[in-house]
C-alpha cells in the first residue's frame, strides 16, 4: 500500500458506515464496534481491502456498521465463509464477528476446524452468554442455573470454555478482551489481526436487557497477571485454572498459517484434455 | 454367425477380485481398436469382499446407455452375484462363463436358461506366475469379441506399469490363456466392426468432464466434502484445479462446503461444490443466502438413490423436488440436468457461465449414472461460455449493490474496489445492501431476482428437442439416453416419436415448451424416481395439454430402450 493510500484512512470515524445499529441502549457491542474502528485505523487497513465477515445475531450485524466490505451470513458459518473468501484472496484482510450463539452452538464444529486449519483470519467472538436476538434463551457459555422461560431451572450444563476449545484445536493466537474497556480491546484486536494464522479473541460484551447482572462484569474484569506464552501447556493451565475475567493476550503460536498451493495461473486448458484422450 | 451393432459384457467377481479393472481394461482395448463403449460398474458398499460387477457395452456407435440384456456374462465368482439382482438382465441367449469353483450361478439368472460353460478361470490363473483370475476373464471376453491382442497388449502396458514389469508380463500371459480358451467357445454373435473416423477420441467418466466443464467455465475455487458418488468430480478437480491457477479445500462438512464456496465467489472467484442427495440437503439454507445475496455458486449434486442414505452406490433420479423447491421463502434459481457422460461437460460450463452471468446459484443435477460411467466417445465440441460476472467500479458513495435498474442484474464490486463496499446480506435488503423489513424493498428485490432469471436468453441449449411426430416422449437427465435408443430404434421400423429433454428446469421455459409440444397429442414421460417428481414437476409448470402417461420407476435399475419401447408400443395400439 501507497503512503498516498495510508495517508487517506487514518481516523477511527472514516471506518463506520452511516447505517444506525439496531443494538439496545447500553449493549457492549458498541464499544466492540468502536474498538474495531480504532483497531483498523492503528492499522491503516484500507477499507476496500477489509472484509468484516459475520453470522446470525445481535453481534453479527456489525460489518454493515462498518465502511469495509461486509458479509452477513447464515446462522454459525461465518467462518466458512471467511475460509473460503481468504483462501481465495489472500490479499485481503478477514475479520470475522461472531456470538456465543453463532460461533460456540450452531458453528462450533467450524471454531475448532478454523482452529485446526490456522487460516490466517482474525475471529473476534463477541459473549454475552445469551441469546439476545431471539430474547434471552442459554448459549453454551450460560452458567447452568440460569433460568429462561425455554430452560425452566437452567440447562443443568457445564458451560463452554472457548479459550481452552481454541487453544487445544490449534488457535495459533488466544485472547480476551472487555467491550467496556474499548481501548485495551483495539490494542488486542491489532496484535491479533497481525499475528500470522488464526487469532481468536473473546470479548466480553454484556447484554444489558437480557443478563443486567453482567453489568458487573466491569468491576470483576482485570488484566491477565503474566503476559502472553507461545507454550501451549503452559497457556492451557493458566486458562483452565483463571477466574474467566483475565484480559490481555494469553498465547501467542508459532504454527505457520494456512497457505493454499495456487500455481500459476496461465496454463493451456487443453493441457486438461490429456487425461482423457485415447 | 451374425453381425451386432453392440455387445453388451459383464465380469462379476467379488469385491477386490479385479472384475472392474479387467473391465476398464476391456473398453480401453476395444476403444483404441475404434469401437465405441459405455462401462458402468455395479458395486454393493463395501470397499472390499462384496460384490462387484464391470457391465461393459461396446459398440460401433456412441452409446449413452446400457443394453436390454447382457450377450456374455463372466462370472469370476457367483459368491455375492445373487445381490445385484435384476441389474444384470440375462436371456436365454446369453452365454454365461463360470469357474467350476466359482459356486452356483445366482438363480435369478439360472431362470433366464442362458447357455452356461464352464472354464476353470482360477486354475488357469494359477498355472500362470502371479497370474490373476480377472485378467484370464478379460483374455475370455477379448477372445470372443475378436479384440486384438496386441492392442489389448498396449493397454495392459501402460495401466500396469506402475505395478512393474513381472505384473504386466503375468497379465499378457493371463490374457492370452483366455484367449486361448475362448477359442473352444462361441459367443453366437460378431461385433460389427466400427465406421472409421479420424475424430479425437475420449476415454472419460462423467464425473471428469463435469470436472472439465467447471474449470471451462471458469471456476477457479472447489471446497467440499467427500460423498460417494460425487468424489471422482473432487478429486479430479483437485489436483487439475491447481494446475490452472485455482484450489480445492476439503471442507469440515457440506455446510462449511456451501459457505466456502459463496465466500470465496464474493471474493470474485467462481466457485463450485459437488455432493450427492444428503449434502445437498445441507446445502440448501445458503443456497437461499446465495440466491437472496445474489452470490453466483454452482453446486453439482450426483444423484443417488435415497430417501437419508438409501443406496449410495446406485443411481436414482430423486432430488428433482429438493433442487427445484428445498429453498424456504421464495428463491428463484437455476437447476440444469445434464444427458449424458458428454453432456456433464456442456451443461457443467453453462450452469458456471448461467450462475456468473445472472448471480444466482446454480445446481446440476447429474446421477450416479453418468457420472460415474466411463465411455468412450468422440471429443466433444468446445462451447466458448466462460462465466463473465457483472462488475461494478463505482464512484464512492453512489454504489447500490442491489439497483433496480437493468433487469434485474446489478453489477457487484469485488472486496478490493475502491468505493464498492457494501454488505452483502440474507436478510431483506435495500438498493444499497441494507437491511429492511419495508414490504415495498422486500416485494422489490423478490420482483428484481426473479425477473433477471426469466428475461434471460438461454436459446436452444434450453432442452433436446429431436425428431416429429404426434407422440412424444418427455424424460431428463441420464434416461434420455435409453429415451433416444429406444426412438431411434422405432424410427428404424418407420414410427416417428418425437423427444424432448430439459436441460433447464430452473427457470422453466413455458414459451419453448409449448413450442416444442406444437403438434403433440400424446406424451409418455420417463424417469427413474418412485413418486413421479419430473411428471408432476411437467404437470405443476407446463400446459401439457395432451394425454400423458407415466413410466417410471425408483432406481437402481436403469430403464432399459426395450421398456419405453413397449410403453410406446402398448400407447399406440
Amino acid at each position: 500500500m501507497s503512503n498516498v493510500e495510508t495517508q487517506r484512512i487514518c481516523k477511527p470515524g472514516d471506518y463506520r458506515s452511516d447505517v444506525k445499529p439496531i443494538w439496545c441502549p447500553g449493549c457492549g457491542d458498541y464499544h466492540v464496534l468502536l474498538s474495531f474502528t480504532r483497531a483498523f485505523a492503528e492499522l491503516a487497513l484500507l477499507p476496500e481491502e477489509t472484509v468484516v465477515v459475520s453470522g446470525i445475531g445481535c453481534s453479527s450485524r456489525i460489518p454493515a456498521y462498518t465502511s469495509c466490505y461486509g458479509f452477513h451470513g447464515v446462522h454459525g458459518r461465518s467462518l466458512a465463509v471467511a475460509t473460503g473468501l481468504k483462501v481465495a484472496r489472500p490479499d485481503l484482510t478477514v475479520v470475522v464477528a461472531s456470538g456465543d450463539g453463532d460461533g460456540y452452538s450452531i458453528g462450533g464444529n467450524h471454531f475448532i476446524q478454523a482452529c485446526r486449519r490456522n487460516v490466517d483470519l482474525t475471529y473476534v467472538v463477541m459473549d454475552n452468554r445469551v441469546y439476545g436476538m431471539t430474547k434471552g434463551q442459554p448459549s453454551p457459555t450460560t452458567e447452568p442455573d440460569f433460568d429462561t422461560a425455554l430452560t425452566p431451572g437452567g440447562t443443568g450444563l457445564s458451560p463452554f470454555h472457548p479459550l481452552v476449545i481454541a487453544l487445544a484445536s490449534g488457535a495459533n493466537f488466544v485472547a480476551r478482551a472487555f467491550s467496556g474497556e474499548p481501548n485495551e480491546t483495539a490494542n488486542i484486536l491489532v496484535e491479533a489481526i497481525r499475528h500470522p494464522g488464526f487469532s481468536f479473541v473473546e470479548v466480553l460484551s454484556p447484554c444489558v436487557t437480557f443478563r443486567p447482572d453482567e453489568r458487573e462484569w466491569k468491576n470483576q474484569v482485570h488484566p491477565a497477571p503474566v503476559g502472553a506464552t507461545s507454550d501451549p501447556a503452559k497457556a492451557a493451565r493458566r486458562l483452565m485454572t483463571d477466574d474467566g475475567f483475565n484480559i490481555g493476550i494469553l498465547y501467542r503460536g508459532e504454527r505457520r498459517p494456512y497457505q493454499a498451493q495456487i500455481g500459476p495461473k496461465s496454463v493451456d486448458l487443453s493441457e486438461l484434455e490429456k487425461d482423457f484422450t485415447l | 454367425m451374425p453381425d451386432t451393432d453392440h455387445i453388451s459384457v459383464a465380469i462379476i467377481g467379488s469385491g477386490g477380485a479385479g472384475a472392474l479393472t479387467a473391465g476398464n481394461l476391456l473398453l480401453e482395448a476395444a476403444s483404441l481398436a475404434g469401437w465405441y463403449g459405455l462401462l458402468t460398474r455395479t458395486i454393493g458398499p463395501q470397499i472390499r469382499g462384496g460384490e462387484a460387477a464391470a457391465l461393459v457395452r461396446l459398440a460401433k456407435r456412441p452409446v449413452n446407455c446400457l443394453a436390454d440384456r447382457f450377450d456374455l456374462i463372466i462370472g469370476i465368482d457367483w459368491l455375492n452375484a445373487n445381490r445385484f439382482g435384476g441389474e444384470i438382465e440375462v436371456g436365454p441367449q446369453s452365454l454365461v462363463i463360470g469357474d467350476p469353483s466359482g459356486g452356483d450361478l445366482p438363480a435369478v439368472m439360472a431362470g433366464a436358461r442362458p447357455r452356461t460353460v464352464e472354464v476353470p478361470i482360477k486354475d488357469l490363473a494359477k498355472a500362470i506366475p502371479e497370474g490373476r483370475p480377472n485378467m484370464i476373464a478379460l483374455g475370455l471376453a477379448a477372445g470372443l469379441l475378436g479384440l486384438d491382442e496386441n492392442v489389448l497388449s498396449a493397454v495392459i502396458d501402460k495401466r500396469l506399469a506402475d505395478k512393474g514389469r513381472k505384473a504386466i508380463d503375468a497379465g499378457n500371459a493371463a490374457v492370452k490363456a483366455g484367449i486361448a480358451a475362448a477359442s473352444h467357445l462361441d459367443l453366437g454373435l460378431r461385433l460389427a466392426r466400427p465406421q472409421p473416423s479420424s475424430a479425437r477420441r475420449w476415454l472419460v467418466s462423467g464425473n471428469e468432464t463435469t470436472g472439465l466443464g467447471a474449470i471451462r467455465g471458469g471456476i477457479r475455487f472447489a471446497a467440499a466434502y467427500p460423498i460417494t458418488p460425487a468424489s471422482e468430480i473432487l478429486e479430479w478437480l483437485a489436483p487439475s484445479l491447481a494446475r490452472v491457477g485455482g484450489v480445492l479445500f476439503q471442507a469440515e462438512d457440506e455446510l462449511a462446503a456451501i459457505n466456502m464456496i459463496i465466500g470465496a465467489s464474493y471474493g470474485g472467484t467462481p466457485a463450485l461444490t459437488a455432493t450427492s442427495g444428503p449434502g445437498l440437503s445441507l446445502m440448501t439454507e445458503a443456497l437461499g443466502l446465495a440466491t437472496a445475496a445474489e452470490i453466483p455458486v454452482v453446486v453439482v449434486d450426483v444423484m443417488r438413490a435415497g430417501p437419508s442414505t438409501g443406496i449410495p452406490t446406485k443411481s436414482e433420479q430423486a432430488d428433482l423436488n429438493i433442487a427445484v423447491y428445498g429453498l424456504h421463502g421464495d428463491a428463484p434459481h437455476l437447476v440444469l440436468a445434464p444427458q449424458s457422460v458428454s453432456d456433464c461437460l456442456f451443461t457443467t460450463q453453462w450452469a458456471v457461465y448461467l450462475a456468473e452471468a445472472l448471480q444466482a446459484p446454480a445446481v446440476v443435477l447429474s446421477d450416479q449414472f453418468i457420472g460415474q460411467a466411463v465411455v468412450a466417445i468422440e471429443r466433444p465440441a468446445d462451447l466458448a461460455f466462460i462465466g463473465r460476472r457483472s462488475i461494478a467500479t463505482p464512484a464512492a458513495g453512489t454504489y447500490k449493490r442491489y439497483a433496480l435498474a437493468g433487469g434485474g442484474v446489478s453489477p457487484m464490486a469485488i472486496p478490493g474496489t475502491c468505493g464498492g463496499q457494501y454488505t452483502a446480506d440474507g436478510l431483506t435488503h435495500n438498493e444499497r445492501g441494507t437491511p429492511t423489513s419495508n414490504e415495498n424493498d422486500h416485494k422489490v428485490q423478490l420482483d428484481k431476482r426473479r425477473t433477471k432469471l426469466e428475461q434471460f436468453g438461454y436459446g436452444d441449449h434450453w432442452a433436446t428437442v429431436e425428431g416429429d411426430g404426434e407422440l412424444a416422449v418427455i424424460t431428463w437427465g441420464s434416461v434420455t439416453g435409453a429415451a433416444r435408443e429406444a426412438i431411434d430404434h422405432l424410427r428404424g421400423s418407420g414410427v416417428e416419436i418425437r423427444l424432448i429433454a430439459p436441460r433447464l428446469l430452473l427457470p422453466v421455459q413455458p414459451e419453448r415448451f409449448k413450442a416444442a409440444l406444437d403438434g403433440v397429442r400424446r406424451i409418455l414421460v420417463v424417469e427413474q424416481s418412485h413418486g413421479g417428481q419430473f411428471y408432476r414437476y411437467l404437470r405443476a409448470h407446463y400446459d401439457l395439454a395432451a394425454d400423458v402417461r407415466l413410466l417410471n420407476r425408483p432406481g437402481p435399475l436403469p430403464i432399459r430402450p426395450s421398456e419405453i419401447e413397449q410403453a410406446i408400443a402398448l400407447w399406440r395400439s
